[in-house]
């Protein structure tokens, strides 16, 4: 289990790395690289685009990714609160798990 | 791979999110009959993995981006169904804090991403073993293939959307390239270099579960959802 802790912490610690690659997803642009791309930007993705505005959109912290140093920081940041929220999803999905499991014993 | 917000329509996301309630609903209960409550940190693990390998962008030639998900990984470790519901709650939490994928969209993105890829990546696997090919190989074939199959899924979502829904005059309103554009892109992206890492790191952690004593973890939980006691 150990091991296991210590691979998260380098996986979590190396995330940044993804930031080096060029450019977006091919099929994630923002809507400025689409209107750059095809002169405008279809009327549907400009209207539910902003549906819901994320709370570290991009794995950034908004106004702390000026440079390289902060983005890598907002990614492990990130990185980190990612995983808090599923293993908090999990423990409440567990608490709902036991219940039938109680009726068979 | 994540659609955002807006690149599909509504009426896309409701196919879409429609789609993907009977696969939660079979999941759940699969997982919930033969999983005890001590089995859903392994859960946990598998959805934190894979949430964590997708922030990796790997550079594709031609300036865009793509990512491993590591669907047929958690298929095998966890059997394709628990891997269905950890890989729906990492693109929930994208969706939800990092705008990763659009809220409306997330129907399509797990049809894609915790559907089509944890089954058909594990299914290939399974096909593979059945040919006698070893443990490694096989997951490292089952990767490559099930998450080009999302990418294909990615496309064909994306690329008819010009088809489905224009203005009189013909201009899209949603995602505006058809499949003759989204099925050539996306599929390069991922058939030459996200694939092959998709397909590295489940051969590789296969590989490292089944040279250490960790093995009975790595195949408890997928026995246990077939229902044989090995």
């Amino acid at each position: 289990m150990r091991k296991l802790y210590i691979a998260a912490i380098v996986i979590i610690l190396l995330t940044p790395l993804g930031l080096l690659a060029p450019g977006s997803a091919w099929g994630e642009w923002g809507l400025d690289e689409i209107k750059s791309m095809i002169g405008y930007v279809p009327e549907g993705m400009s209207r539910f685009s902003e549906v819901i505005k994320a709370i570290l959109p991009d794995y950034s912290i908004p106004g702390f990714d000026s440079n390289f140093f902060q983005q890598a920081l907002g990614y492990i940041f990130s990185a980190v609160v990612g995983i808090a929220a599923i293993v908090l999803i999990f423990a409440i999905l567990g608490r709902i798990m036991g219940k039938p499991q109680k009726k068979n014993e | 791979m994540h659609i955002p917000e807006g690149y599909i329509s509504p009426q896309t996301c409701a196919v879409m999110g429609a789609a993907m309630v009977p696969v939660i609903a079979v999941a759940a209960k699969k997982v919930n009959e033969s999983f005890d409550k001590k089995d859903v940190p392994a859960m946990a693990i598998g959805s934190a993995f894979s949430f964590t390998i997708m922030m990796f962008n790997i550079p594709i030639p031609g300036g865009t981006t793509a990512h491993a998900i590591g669907a047929t990984l958690l298929a095998i470790t966890l059997g394709p169904w628990a891997a269905s519901i950890s890989l729906t709650i990492a693109l929930f939490i994208q969706a939800l804090l990092f705008g990763d994928g659009g809220i409306l969209a997330l129907g399509a993105n797990s049809f894609n991403m915790a559907f089509i890829a944890p089954f058909v990546g594990y299914g290939i696997y399974r096909l593979m073993l059945s040919l006698k090919l070893n443990k490694v190989l096989s997951s490292a074939i089952g990767g490559y293939v099930g998450i080009n199959a999302a990418a294909l899924a990615t496309a064909i979502e994306l690329g008819l959307q010009p088809l489905l829904f224009h203005t009189a005059n013909g201009t899209p309103l949603y995602f505006p390239y058809g499949l003759n554009v989204a099925i050539p892109a996306m599929m390069f992206a991922h058939l030459t270099v996200a694939g092959i890492v998709e397909a590295v790191i489940t051969g590789l952690v296969v590989y490292y579960l089944e040279k250490t004593d960790e093995e009975n973890i790595l195949y408890k939980f997928s026995y246990k959802l077939r229902g044989d006691n090995k």
